[in-house]
């Protein structure tokens, strides 16, 4: 039996003293299910259910700000974010069911653990049990020789080949959201590209946050005047599945020729894949199925398939193209 | 519904009747089996095995058996008088026959190898989690392909005619290899069972799918005279063939509850229900069909592997349709039984017809493209007029008709064959059919009914409702037969101290429990109506019972019958018009109740039914959407026609179809149980890694039946339902998905990977 002590912070300064050794938790869609498993074995969790961070606003610039217990619900179905951020709604509400949305909540999301069968088997990276370097670091990866279907094929390292599961993330890469954090050291602004950490050597290490750091919120730039987003999954079944590929596109078109393009890709990274090889493929071309294929193959040029799931490749391709065309109708 | 708007009397039968236990199980008032308690109740966990193959070197329970609250910590040599059944026998067997802990040898991962009893469930399992096992492990065989070091024997279970030779001289031949994967049963309810011991007598609560073998095998498992145990399951959250027979887990808890001395609780979860408790075993089948240039078949070879464990010789009888569904005059079968390191595999719904199905309908579609004729078409020139197997005429099979029925419904004759030539709304459409088959038969069944003098009836039989409407069955009977209205009717089932019923696996509950329960009613009619004729307070005294019946839960004169008023009848009712109430007449005799029992002779021992074969018919007719850019493809309509005899409730009837249409569209393009290479795990033994439909995955659903009762199976017409939905379904699709896409799949499931590699492009 895993024991852990349980406290209930009233204000971010109360979270932040109390975190030593603990982790907060919002929503417990994820962090809950992984203690489960005995994947995560937390000493302490603070619940940040209290912390006023649940609303979203419109920043001077002209941008948004969205608290970082938001839940995934209240942000899919917020007005501006419908009216302005469209991929980031589509986004949110292909992603789990809607149970799990009214719980799981932004800053929740942004820290969404891998799919992976191995790292979420309880006696991974434990002797005797799966290796995964996630787990602990030098057990070695069972997923490289075993069940590697849903696995990624951007980002990975020898050590890790795990899929980022999220499709808010993907949605905020495009919209080059930026991370708002208060920790020990103060507070600080993290760009989103900076956010989310490829494996490398270090596949434990997942993002740029420091002990007891605690995401407050997640700011969207003003909307790009003239552009139209678009947010396509593509999985297993209809609903309530992990995308085996799914891309998430910013894009302007004027006079048949594309004048902006943010492209984003999920299900196929070990992090949110923003692709600026996509973006420089198709940034003052014409609107058409040939720049898109192009920009597709560029996104996917450095692609490394480990067996099973050769198949996301040409998947993520299609994928890309499809979600360009839709974004420049 | 509502009640009012149920038919009525005799019209009851046939009509769509919502189920009597509804209200109990929307309202969470159902009592499953887990949901007993008993003061002093203890909890179980199991252990299992993390290898696929092996031993246990060591085994140390020390710690475990130190910790708060431990009663127990149950491995090899310490579970005491549990007993191996005899397999398969006819009253029931274990579905793993070797008893837990029997060993110290891992024969598949997830094999219990200790078990800790507790006080709290929580107690347990923390404890179970401090037992430090040691193996000495092995590469486990978990290969997918089932030809790969098959050493064993070929057995021919079918033959006629030379095939070998026919297939030489065929114009056409069609010679392919089709796989289905291993897949899961997945109820909503999970194994488990509740032990109970009074002295020398044990009450099993338990989620069993037939109550009367798992009783008979729990008291050889246990060493006790059958009549020391119970079985009970009132209600059951499915099973579909998972819970035929006990496994290993009902041994535990009864095993160690006697071991304790308490009542000992255990449930199997979410992931120890890919390991312990069954699967439908992954089969290799290879078709080999002739024919004419014009279509007539001339040869069919069915050859195929099917997987089982170490333990049990579990065989999927992937040929059973394949010798009578088409006429053909040379034909073989034969049966290879392939060992992996796996647990042992079970029935689950349609076990052999679904994954036999989908090998000789897809062949039959290939064969039709082949020679450029419609599969309908190929279909109806090779309809088996008679049973060819076995070499007797069928009972009654509609087959064509069900064809006719689907082609109709879905507009066959605009079908272009072509792949890829169909569109609609920017997609491309693909339209596949396929045929289905499942034998029937009438199994031994007894049943009592009683008129109460509360002016109650009940209904008593040890069979089961798996959430098929089988309660509502036996309350459509009591109230065809008296009248007496479905809310004033009791059925009991699911408990071993009723009289004997059948399991209900190989949809033979239906069949079986009619002509019982109208016989059990008739019985006690009869006797309500010489109980009113010669007791001297009764209205009806002097009468001749046969001058009288039972209508509308009344004793009544029939119509055109003297009404005699018996010179001692002092109440003021006017008998004449409406008759009395049974319970009346009941207390008048000063009678608590009045019983009669029924009881069927099973098909297989009635002259008559021996001259034919029985089988109920089906045909699915499915359509896809395809979205070829990014390889979507979405089953968008499927339409269910079956020719099952007469479909007593068309509600719970049209259901059954419903939910096994679903479920094969889940095994035609989602469900897999994979097993881990190395380890033998099955490591998408999840909700979230092994997926079946949701909602949003649903088509639009047709169901239709043709309701031509079957009368040599029972005076009803009926037969059972619950498998041959499946049957059929995913060869409908994967042809759908050939018409759409040209990629022609034959190893399940259909997956995007698959679909990538069609050559049809934009709609």
């Amino acid at each position: 039996m895993q024991t852990f002590q349980y406290t209930k912070a009233a204000s971010i300064d109360k979270a932040l003293g109390a975190a030593s050794g603990a982790k907060f938790i919002a929503g417990g869609t994820t962090l809950v299910d992984l203690m489960k498993l005995s994947v995560e074995k937390p000493s302490g969790l603070v619940d940040i259910n209290l912390l006023p961070l649940d609303k979203v606003e419109t920043l001077p610039n002209g941008g948004l700000r969205i608290g970082a217990m938001v839940r995934n619900s209240d942000l899919a179905w917020n007005a501006e974010v419908q009216k302005n951020y469209a991929v980031l709604s589509q986004a949110l509400l292909s992603g789990a069911s809607p149970q799990l949305r009214n719980m799981a909540t932004t800053g929740g999301n942004l820290l969404q653990r891998t799919r992976c069968v191995y790292f979420r088997e309880p006696s991974a990276g434990t002797p005797g049990g799966y290796g995964c370097n996630k787990r602990t670091p030098g057990s070695g990866c069972a997923a490289m020789e075993g069940f590697n279907r849903m696995h990624a094929v951007l980002g990975t390292s020898d050590k890790c080949i795990a899929t980022h599961p999220s499709d808010m993330c993907v949605a905020m890469a495009a919209l080059e959201a930026t991370i708002q954090t208060e920790g020990p050291k103060g507070k600080r602004t993290i760009a989103f590209a900076d956010f989310h950490k490829v494996p490398g050597d270090t596949p434990h290490l997942e993002n740029a946050l420091e002990p007891g750091e605690l995401v407050t919120y997640v700011d969207l730039p003003k909307p790009v005047e003239g552009a139209k987003s678009v947010y396509l999954k593509l999985r297993d079944r209809a609903s309530y599945e992990f995308a085996l590929a799914s891309c998430a596109v910013v894009a302007k078109v004027e006079g048949g020729r594309i004048r902006y393009a943010r492209v984003a890709m999920g299900g196929v990274g070990t992090k949110p894949w923003r692709s600026h090889e996509a973006e420089a493929a198709l940034m003052g071309k014409a609107a058409n199925a040939e720049t898109f294929r192009h920009a597709a193959e560029a996104a996917l040029k450095d692609a490394k398939p480990h067996g099973e799931n050769a198949f996301k490749v040409e998947l993520a391709k299609r994928c890309v193209v499809r979600t360009l065309k839709m974004a420049t109708a | 519904m509502a009640a009012s708007q149920i038919p009525q009397g005799a019209n009851i039968i046939g009509a769509a009747v919502p189920r009597i236990d509804g209200p109990l199980k929307t309202t969470g008032t159902a009592r499953y089996s887990l949901d007993r308690d008993f003061p002093n109740l203890a909890h179980a966990v199991a252990v299992q095995a993390t290898i696929g193959k092996g031993r246990i070197r060591s085994l140390d329970a020390s710690a475990a058996e130190k910790m708060p609250g431990v009663l127990a910590v149950l491995y090899h040599g310490k579970l005491k008088d549990v007993y191996r059944t005899f397999p398969r026998q006819q009253d029931g067997s274990m579905a793993e026959t070797r008893p837990p802990f029997d060993d110290e040898k891992i024969y598949y991962w997830g094999q219990y190898v200790a078990a800790v009893v507790a006080e709290t469930l929580e107690q347990a399992r923390a404890a179970a989690q401090a037992i430090r096992i040691e193996y000495d492990a092995e590469a486990p065989d978990v290969r997918t392909d089932l030809g790969a070091g098959f050493e064993g024997k070929r057995e021919s279970s079918w033959k006629r005619g030379d095939p070998d030779e026919a297939l030489k001289a065929a114009a056409v031949v069609i010679d392919e290899t089709y796989s289905t994967p291993v897949e899961t049963h997945n109820p909503m309810e999970m194994h488990g069972t509740v032990a109970v011991w009074e002295g020398e007598n044990v009450t099993l609560y338990d989620s069993s799918q037939g109550v009367v073998g798992h009783r008979t095998t729990m008291a050889e498992v246990l060493g006790v005279p059958r009549e020391n145990v119970r079985t009970i399951s009132r209600f059951i959250g499915s099973g579909f063939g998972g819970k035929l027979s006990p496994w290993p887990q009902a041994t535990l808890a009864a095993a160690a509850a006697r071991q304790v001395g308490r009542p000992v609780k255990l449930s199997v979860d979410r992931r120890m229900m890919f390991t312990g408790v069954g699967h439908r075993p992954r089969t290799q089948q290879r078709i080999r069909l002739g024919a004419t240039a014009d279509g007539k078949l001339t040869a069919i070879r069915h050859d195929f592997y099917t997987e089982t464990s170490q333990l049990d010789d579990f065989v999927e009888h992937c040929g059973e349709q394949t010798p009578f569904i088409y006429s053909c005059p040379n034909l073989e079968v034969t049966t290879a039984l392939v060992r992996r390191n796996v647990g042992t595999p079970a029935p689950m719904r349609g076990p052999g017809a679904v994954p036999g199905l989908f090998a000789l309908e897809s062949a039959i579609d290939e064969l039709a493209v082949k020679l450029k004729m419609d599969p309908l078409e190929l279909r109806y020139k090779n309809d088996a007029e008679r049973d060819e197997g076995k070499n007797l005429p069928f009972s009654s099979r509609h087959l064509k008709e069900c064809y006719q029925t689907g082609a109709e419904k879905i507009g066959w004759k605009d079908r272009t064959p072509a792949v890829g030539s169909m569109r609609r709304n920017g997609k491309v459409i693909g339209w596949g059919v396929a045929g289905a088959s499942w034998a029937a038969a009438r199994v031994p069944c007894t049943a009592t009914f009683e008129f109460c003098t509360n002016g109650r009836v009940c209904v008593r039989c040890a069979t089961q409702d798996i959430g098929t409407g089988t309660y509502t069955l036996f309350a459509q009977v009591a109230h065809e037969k008296t009248g007496v209205p479905l809310d004033r009717i009791d059925v009991f089932l699911g408990d071993t101290n009723l009289p004997d019923g059948p399991t209900s696996g190989g949809s033979m509950v239906t069949s079986a429990i009619l002509p019982a329960t109208a016989g059990a009613v008739s019985q006690a009619t009869q006797r309500l109506l010489n109980i009113a004729a010669m007791t001297p307070e009764s209205p009806f005294h002097g009468s001749h019972p046969d001058s009288l019946t039972v209508a509308e839960g009344r004793i009544v004169a029939k119509q055109g019958q003297p009404q005699v008023v018996g010179a001692a009848y002092h109440g003021s009712a006017d008998v004449s018009a409406k008759g009395l109430p049974f319970e009346e007449v009941l207390r008048m005799a000063n009678l608590s109740s009045v019983m009669g029992s029924g009881r069927n002779v099973p098909s297989f021992e009635d002259p008559k039914a021996k001259q034919y074969s029985l089988h109920s018919f089906g045909a699915h007719f499915a359509e896809v959407e395809w979205d070829a850019e990014i390889a979507r493809l979405r089953v968008s309509r499927i339409f269910s026609i079956f020719d099952a005899g007469r479909i007593i409730n068309k509600k719970a009837g049209a259901n059954q179809i419903l939910g096994a249409a679903i479920m094969g569209l889940g095994m035609s393009l989602m469900e897999e149980t994979v097993y881990e290479p190395h380890t033998g795990q099955p490591i998408n033994g999840s909700f979230a890694d092994y997926l079946v439909p949701v909602c949003a995955d649903l088509p639009d659903l047709d169901v239709t039946f043709l309701d031509y009762p079957d009368l040599i199976v029972n005076e009803y017409g009926a037969r059972g339902i619950g498998e041959i939905g499946m049957a059929g379904v995913a060869p409908a699709i994967a042809s759908a998905v050939y018409h759409a896409t040209g990629v022609r799949v034959r190893e399940l499931p259909i997956r995007i990977e698959d679909l990538l590699k069609s050559t049809v492009r934009e709609a």
